[in-house]
């Protein structure tokens, strides 16, 4: 039995995040693996992480620029080449102001 | 003669020595794709024909004024299905990316066309490359070259089984958490992971960005050397690319080891590491120690504590690199749905597989509100101090050696039902990318199965050299073996 | 209503920047140009497509940040925002939370109620979004990725503003600097300036505050003016019905002069901020700093003390020519070809700001040059033309910028400078208006004025009217 318990409402609102509609079976199982996920990472409880800085880049890398001259033109019909519906040069989705 | 049997380099020569032609390699590929497909089902996209041998026929072209004089000038190649190639399917093995053909190619395979590189098709991979075993794809599994009731592993199980079964010379793979190393060690190919920020990986379709590394599968360490002279480069379109200083791989091809010290961590030949597999790799670790490495014992530490904290970064990068994915600019869109929110979700919900939507949920999960400090910087820290672990390592070390998978490759659908398991088979190569560092796979004997078992070398960041060393005088010990499919058929030498 | 209120309003104001590219590509930000046709890979969230800074961007928000007294994160980084919206190519929006480019800053407003101090929390550089078309004929929305991408600065004040004076006391000063410093045009209409404003009521006397609302869509400081009182009654209202305020996003709706609440169950308003793996952090070196430091241009007040000190022009004429960056500096520019500045001013002052209000324009805007203001300056002083040749003109030039100069003698507009060819024609009128000459000569020394006219119409406007005043007196004497 999975020590995190992950309760609907969970499974709800993870899925409005990450705009999933998950079937009534997928939630199910759903819930039991990120319960059984969660258990599994909470052994990164073990390590005492007391004042170790958080590293997002391995490397020091830094001041990556780009300078401000305009090099790209207009590209359009490839940007557009593979939308599943578009309109007068626009990329078409349904209506957003309700 | 049967020309995919000849290593990149091999059948490069022979192209520039005019004892065959571009064309002549790429027939004989396309051959043996159409020969072996069914059976191993490499590819998700093979190329257009015609389109090839016109390609084969500019770079033959090229080839004879002189233009292109490199090693793999009119060698085919294959491409797995993570990177873009203008104007060729690239689906990432989704049914969400069914349709998705790119209007630009990425720089990694520009810099393989500019060296003359025919691209033969697209390789089948884990579904956005995430799994072990290449059976998450949406276009069905890849079987593995040497025992098709096995998997060729994951994620560019594709390429790494094209390869081992001679359908072409050589592929491009990634690699965020062993996705090169570990099919290459089960379908008994040469893999390498380059330094993160050697190759650009701009136009590779991300999945967990700070991890990902584009790299080469080949018969041996010498393509391996060769082709990364070739993909790496520095690129402005990708801030994350590195300006190296020396570019000059093949260089490192000696067969010398005298004096070179490897170390040899405890903790991955303990507990779950299969006893033929440990076997193999200290024999391999015997035969540098007699060429003159110095090998020594030692404890690693954090071994186990790499996967949770990968697990965390790469599924949370991976819940917003795929929100893009929703049905409005390209590729899949859901048929019926009542307004935007709707279309969305079915879009996304149909068009990701399992094991896609539970990282994309655990991803979305560890940053929301509330759970960001205690899951993602928590795994932040532990990569702190795992790089720090690598980098104490390599004070006393050159390389360190050991296995690339704790098992020989497993059954087909033995893997999926336990996420946990699977995600434990990349204990050995998951801390190498959470540290940026490279790590090649060389095959070393086999089961008694006969299934190959792989070694990982894990070198310094930006060390390819010592790697590619210590990797080619390992093999200059032994003989490349070709896995029996590749030897049938009419792959029969002529 | 028994109670006294407090009104207290912080504000997030988004700033376009002026830069030739995109943040993190290399696509024109040129307003216009048809849909979708200032995109790339980048911009349209291309798979596999990767983000780089335009170094300019960091440029200006240090600047900005520099100008608002704020301190500058040396080592900053960028973070990503998830939200889906078919606006948003990535379905994330690159921003920055944790370690945004400037910090704990503030300027100085001025208001009925005399000085104060707004302070600045943070300011962070962003991508913009693209632009949402509504569809009416097929009941759709069509999405243009001409402006996703467009760099952004996001400048959060402190919860210090207590009226919609001070806030547009606080935004026009905003404007001012931001100007000032090149780094925007900040034209609210088009929207190169944004502000959302979170406002809460409290009772007067109060610490804590109440619970906030933010408003979004806010275009003219007209409608901030409306949207506080309006939100500010909305929440009184409530708090004296016994209700609570709930914190939400509101949309204001000037036409119908009230908000709405901006809430759906799909929106979960959880942003999942992380590091952009895909962007390196930013250094900004000491000698960077003090390189920034040292582009900072003369800013408004400071400006303002020069002018008085160096032109001794009246205060009122100094804070209108100062108002806009654009108008300060034809000011300064035509001072220094040569022309006395209370001529310079007067020309700004008067002419140009009725025709800027005539045809509804910004001062950003202004066409001629100085140049050939000072052209039409010099034209009068050598009585070339007289003023009101010189208005005519100076119409002619706001449109288009012609070269006064050339168009005065191609129109043949010189004055007639030939004596006794005026004289000739005043002695002729004199002889045909006995009535208005008898006039003058009895006492109506207003008569004159009238001959005086019918000169200068038989001159066709042409003669200095000094000269024709003195001619005039000599014949009638």
């Amino acid at each position: 039995m999975a020590k995190n318990v992950i309760t609907d409402e969970t499974i709800e609102y993870v899925g409005i995040l990450a705009k999933l509609e998950l079937s009534e079976e997928e939630k199910e199982n759903a819930k039991k693996d990120m319960a059984n996920m969660l258990d599994y990472i909470d052994m990164l409880n073990e390590l005492d992480t007391g004042g170790v800085e958080p590293m997002s880049h391995v490397f020091p890398v830094h001041n990556v620029f780009r300078e401000d001259v305009v090099t790209n033109g207009d590209d359009r019909e490839h940007m557009l080449a593979n939308a599943p519906d578009r309109k007068d040069g626009c990329y078409k989705v349904p209506k957003t102001v309700e | 003669m049967n020309l995919m049997s000849l290593t990149a380099v091999e059948l490069g020569k022979k192209i520039k020595a005019k004892e065959v032609t571009v064309r002549e390699a790429a027939e004989a590929s396309l051959a043996a794709i159409e020969m072996r497909e069914g059976e191993i089902h490499s590819f998700v996209t093979v190329a257009d024909r015609e389109a090839v041998l016109e390609r084969a026929d500019e770079v033959q072209k090229q080839i004879d004024s002189g233009l292109l004089d490199g090693p793999l000038a009119g060698v085919p190649v294959a491409i797995k299905d993570n990177m873009c190639t203008e104007g060729l399917l690239t689906t990432c093995s989704s049914k969400i990316l069914g349709n998705f053909k790119p209007t630009y190619s990425a720089e990694a395979v520009l810099n393989l066309e500019k060296a003359g590189a025919v691209i033969v098709g697209k390789t089948n991979m884990d579904e956005f490359a995430m799994g072990s075993t290449t059976e998450t794809s949406y276009f069905g599994v890849t079987r593995n070259p040497w025992n098709t009731e096995h998997v060729p592993g994951g994620s560019s199980g594709g390429s790494c089984a094209a390869v081992a079964a001679e359908e072409c010379p050589y592929a491009l793979g990634s690699d965020t958490g062993g996705s090169i190393r570990q099919p290459s060690s089960f379908c008994g190919v040469t893999g390498i992971k380059p330094t993160y920020g050697t190759v650009s990986r701009y136009g590779l379709i991300a999945y967990g960005s700070s991890l990902d590394q584009i790299g080469p599968i080949a018969k041996d360490v010498s393509d391996c050397a060769a082709i990364l002279e070739v993909i790496a480069s520095h690129d402005k379109k990708d801030s994350t690319s590195v300006a190296r200083e020396d570019y000059r791989f093949s260089e490192a091809l000696v067969d010398d080891v005298k004096g070179m010290k490897i170390g040899i961590p405890r903790d991955y030949f303990g507990e779950g590491l299969d006893s033929e597999v440990k076997e193999a790799v200290l024999k391999a670790a015997k035969a540098l120690e007699a060429k003159g490495a110095v090998l020594e014992e030692f404890d690693l530490s954090l071994v186990e504590y790499a996967i949770p904290a990968y697990y965390i970064i790469a599924s949370a990068e991976a819940s917003s690199n795929l929100a893009r994915f929703d049905g409005v600019k390209y590729a899949y869109r859901t048929e019926d749905y009542a307004g935007l929110h709707q279309m969305y979700k079915k879009t996304r919900s149909e068009g990701f597989g399992e094991e896609v939507k539970r990282r994309i949920m655990l991803g979305s999960f560890v940053l929301s509100s509330g759970y960001y400090d205690a899951y993602y910087l928590k795994a932040l820290r532990t990569k702190a101090l795992i790089k720090k672990a690598f980098d104490k390592a390599f004070e006393k070390y050159d390389l360190i050696l050991g296995p690339a998978a704790p098992t020989t490759a497993p059954r087909l659908g033995e893997s999926l039902s336990d996420p946990i398991k699977m995600y434990l088979g990349d204990i050995y190569t998951i801390s190498v990318n959470l540290a940026g560092l490279p790590g090649i796979s060389v095959p070393c004997g086999a089961d008694k199965n006969g299934l190959p078992v792989g070694m990982q070398l894990i070198g310094d960041c930006f060390q390819e050299k010592k790697l590619f060393r210590a990797a080619y005088a390992y093999e200059c010990a032994r003989n490349y073996e070709r896995c029996p499919l590749a030897q049938k058929g009419a792959g029969k030498d002529e | 209503m028994s109670k006294q209120y407090e009104t207290v309003i912080g504000l997030e104001v988004h700033v376009e920047l002026a830069t030739k590219t995109k943040i993190f590509c290399s696509c024109s930000t040129e307003f216009g140009g048809e849909p979708n046709t200032h995109t790339c890979p980048v911009c349209t969230g291309m798979p596999g497509s990767l983000p780089v800074l335009n170094k300019q961007v960091v440029e200006y928000a240090a600047a900005v940040g520099v100008a608002t007294n704020c301190s500058i994160t040396q080592y900053c980084k960028f973070d990503r925002k998830n939200y889906f919206y078919p606006d948003n190519p990535q379905n994330y929006q690159i921003s920055q939370l944790y370690l945004p480019i400037c910090r704990d800053g503030g300027i100085e407003i001025e208001t009925a109620e005399g000085k104060k101090i707004i302070r600045i929390h943070e300011i962070h550089m962003e991508e913009d979004a693209g632009k949402l078309i509504h569809d009416e004929w097929e009941d759709c929305t069509l999405v243009d990725f001409n402006r996703s991408g467009v760099p952004l600065i996001e400048i959060v004040s402190e919860p210090d503003m207590r009226s919609a004076e001070e806030v547009i006391a606080y935004l026009d000063k905003l404007r001012l600097i931001i100007q000032y410093l090149g780094a925007s045009d900040c034209k609210l209409q088009e929207g190169s300036m944004r502000a959302d404003v979170n406002l809460s009521v409290r009772e007067a006397g109060t610490e804590e505050f109440g619970t906030r609302t933010e408003m979004k869509n806010l275009n003219s400081f007209k409608a901030i003016a409306r949207a506080i009182e309006g939100e500010r009654s909305r929440q009184i209202d409530i708090l004296e019905d016994g209700g609570k305020v709930i914190q939400e996003t509101r949309r204001w709706d000037d036409g119908k002069e009230c908000s709405y609440a901006m809430r759906s169950k799909e929106d979960a308003q959880d942003y999942r901020y992380f590091p952009e793996p895909d962007l390196v952090p930013v250094v900004i070196s000491d000698e960077w700093l003090a390189e920034i430091r040292a582009k900072q241009p003369e800013l408004r007040d400071e400006k303002r003390e020069r002018y008085k000190e160096e032109y001794g022009i009246p205060e009122y004429d100094i804070d209108i020519l100062t108002a806009s960056k654009r108008m300060a500096d034809i000011f300064e520019e035509t001072i220094a070809l040569g022309c006395k500045p209370k001529e310079v001013s007067n020309w700004l002052m008067v002419e140009t700001m009725r025709l800027l209000k005539d045809s509804d324009m910004d001062p950003e805007d202004i066409r001629f040059s100085p140049s050939h203001l000072a052209a039409l300056i010099g034209l009068v002083e050598q009585g070339k033309i007289n003023r009101t040749v010189a208005k005519e003109v100076f119409e002619i030039m706001f449109g288009q910028d012609i070269d006064p100069v050339s168009y005065v003698e191609e129109k043949g507009l010189s004055m007639v400078q030939d004596e006794g060819a005026l004289r000739e024609t005043i002695e002729e009128i004199v002889k045909n208006n006995p009535q208005s000459v008898e006039d003058y000569r009895s006492g109506k020394k207003k008569a004159i004025g009238f001959l005086v006219g019918q000169t200068m119409k038989a001159m066709k406007g042409k003669a200095d009217p000094a000269m024709v005043n003195k001619i005039l007196m000599e014949i009638l004497k």
